[in-house]
């Protein structure tokens, strides 16, 4: 697909968000949108991976750590074909898999995510097997910035160093918020690209809301023996004016009059990119 | 007096109060003060709260080196985390210690409903009830939450709370009738000894409820209010022994390891006591709202009613 066509799904997924989240009064809205960029430019682009060949040992591998945001990860593995956009209705409802943080009932989810500081550590256990195994799989890993906080995400983060593992991409979605407020004043975890380079990373910062930046660096190879870090600098709440940036937008679910105006301006975003072809 | 409160609310308003008095006690969040219902404290006396981040292990041994040094740290986070996670904080740096610790486990139980079972905490009374050193509260109402606060802020032994989300009825009409010491349980309702309905926390209501569907069908119901797991009130469970022989535990977790195990094991010696266990079941948790999920395993008024009955014609 070219740039436009996946910014284009970009905002379509953000619209099929805003509507599951308002459906279902339930969601992590802002963690949602700000990530949405990521995870089009995975799934269109860059991984190969198929809803049919989900169970093939040889297909790339993506972890979600940040399982909180897993409205747009349902949406995208929906229009992937991984099971029926029906589905999605059935999201936050009674006995439904599709809750809120991704769980390996569902075609297309690897492992159950949601308690914060995991997905690295998983992924390193994967990429770890990719190496045993000689297979050339490459394991991506979505975190927040808040979550930098835990941890388990530096003994993971070390251990991939350690390990050499160059088929895998860990990806920051650096919207510098979380529930509380700025990560800076929360517990500053910053500077965190030289912190991942001290620990054997090769980190590339990047608007994480540009397209373009994104596929040409998911898809750059890593330094032979090196695990990379794609620092993107994002957005929280990221094409709804009223979202954006906003620390209550993290699980705020719109009133209805916030929803048609969201609605407004997710049709109004993917009508321009419609008609700049 | 409203006649239901949330008890993180209530917490907080106490906690104020006493730290207000005591300039050592100091509340430390883990990016969760707003679901701690702390944000009034955060505003009353920002230098008595310390924000760890998203980070439970390093929260609980902070507060453990903090209370070593002379301060009262309660730690809020997520009951899940709070007990699972930082399971072995909690066991040498806090109970082993003997450091004075409270930790606050918030959002209990199944109270995060649709977050799934990450989030859910349905083994934190299997995992603190056996640490050695360490008092475990389910607080059921607001007038035993702010009494059980009054016992905590003075004392000196780590214990672990486990509140749940949303508001609760109250159950007492006073904070004396509702908590007085560590290890005392409450009577709360005594309409005969056909059998003992033993509860805590949330599930205090649905106990009481049941008694009350019972009583209808001409079964008469004692109702115990443990809300200390630990320690626990072995006095009180002989004497409603002796009396019932029949014991109903009910509970917002694992069947394995929670309030049932604790009664069973109190009184399994006797030999002469039947124990019936209602909680969740050994499989992760379906996915719905708290009461579709009580309702779905049984654990409500109508279910456990119909239940006993059945138990006591048979
Ligand atoms: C271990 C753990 N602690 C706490 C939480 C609760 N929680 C969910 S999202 C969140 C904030 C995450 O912030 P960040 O990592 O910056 O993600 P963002 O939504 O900003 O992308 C917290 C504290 C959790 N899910 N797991
Ligand atoms: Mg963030």
């Amino acid at each position: 697909m070219d740039i436009q066509a996946l910014e284009r799904k970009a905002a379509e997924m953000r619209k099929t968000t805003w509507e599951m989240i308002y459906r279902a009064q339930n969601g992590h809205t802002g963690s949602d949108l700000s990530c949405a960029d990521i995870l089009v430019a995975l799934y269109y682009q860059v991984l190969h991976q198929t809803a049919e060949s989900f169970s093939d040992p040889d297909r790339d591998r993506y972890v979600q750590s940040k399982g909180h945001a897993v409205e747009i990860l349902y949406s995208v593995l929906a229009d992937r074909g991984y099971f029926p956009k029906e589905d999605l209705l059935t999201y936050s409802q009674f006995n439904s898999p599709y809750i809120g943080h991704p769980t390996n009932h569902i075609n297309g989810i690897e492992l159950n995510t949601g308690s914060l500081g995991h997905g690295l550590a998983l992924s390193v256990g994967i990429a770890k097997a990719g190496k045993l195994d000689g297979r050339d799989y490459h394991v991506y890993t979505l975190m927040g910035d808040g979550e930098q906080a835990e941890g388990s995400v530096w003994e993971a983060a070390m251990a991939a160093g350690n390990f050499h593992l160059d088929n895998l991409t860990a990806i920051i979605d650096h919207n510098r918020l979380q529930i509380s407020g700025l990560t800076v004043n929360v517990m500053n975890s910053e500077p965190l690209a030289d912190k991942y380079r001290a620990f054997g990373f090769d980190v590339v910062e990047i608007d994480g809301n540009d397209m373009r930046q994104l596929v040409d660096t998911l898809q750059t190879r890593n330094t032979p023996g090196r695990p990379k870090l794609i620092l993107a600098d994002t957005i929280k709440g990221k094409d709804i004016s009223f979202a954006e940036n906003r620390p209550e937008w993290h699980h705020k679910i719109p009133t209805p009059e916030q929803y048609q105006q969201g609605l407004a301006e997710l049709d109004e975003q993917i009508g321009g990119l419609v008609h700049a072809k | 007096m409203p006649n239901s409160a949330k008890v993180g609310d209530i917490i907080c308003t106490e906690l104020i109060a006493a730290a207000k008095k005591d300039r050592n006690i100091l509340a430390l969040t883990t990016d969760s003060r707003g679901s701690a219902s702390l944000n009034p404290f955060a505003r009353a006396l920002p230098d008595q709260l310390i924000e760890i981040g998203i980070a439970e292990q390093n929260s609980v041994t902070i507060a453990a080196g903090l209370a070593h040094s002379g301060k009262r740290p309660f730690a809020f986070s997520p009951a899940a985390f709070l007990t699972m996670r930082s399971v072995e904080q909690v066991k040498d740096d806090v109970a082993y210690s003997n450091t004075n610790v409270k930790l606050m486990g918030i959002s209990g139980g199944n109270s995060y409903s649709y977050l799934g079972n990450t989030h859910h905490s349905l083994q934190d009374l299997a995992i603190t009830r056996a640490i050695p050193n360490l008092e475990v509260y389910m607080p059921a109402d607001q007038f035993q939450a702010r009494a059980l606060m009054h016992y905590l802020v003075q004392s000196e032994h780590p214990a672990y709370v486990r509140i749940g989300k949303r508001a609760l009825a109250d159950i007492y009409t006073s904070e004396a009738a509702a908590f007085q010491r560590p290890g005392q349980g409450n009577v709360i309702a005594d309409h005969g000894n056909d059998i003992a309905l033993v509860a805590a926390g949330e599930t205090v209501q649905v106990a009481l409820d049941t008694a009350a569907i019972l009583t209808q069908q001409g079964i008469r119901a004692q109702v115990i209010d443990l809300v200390s797991i630990k320690p626990l009130d072995t006095d009180l469970l002989n004497r409603v022994a002796d009396q019932t022989h029949r014991i109903v535990t009910i509970e917002e977790h694992s069947i394995y390891g929670g309030l049932g195990s604790a009664v069973a094991e109190a009184l399994a010696p006797r030999g002469d006591t039947k124990v019936d266990i209602i909680g969740f079941p050994d499989e992760p948790a379906i996915a719905g709202t708290q009461d579709e999920v009580f309702n779905y395993y049984g654990i409500d008024a109508d279910d456990i009613a119909a239940r006993t009955v059945r138990q006591l014609t048979h």
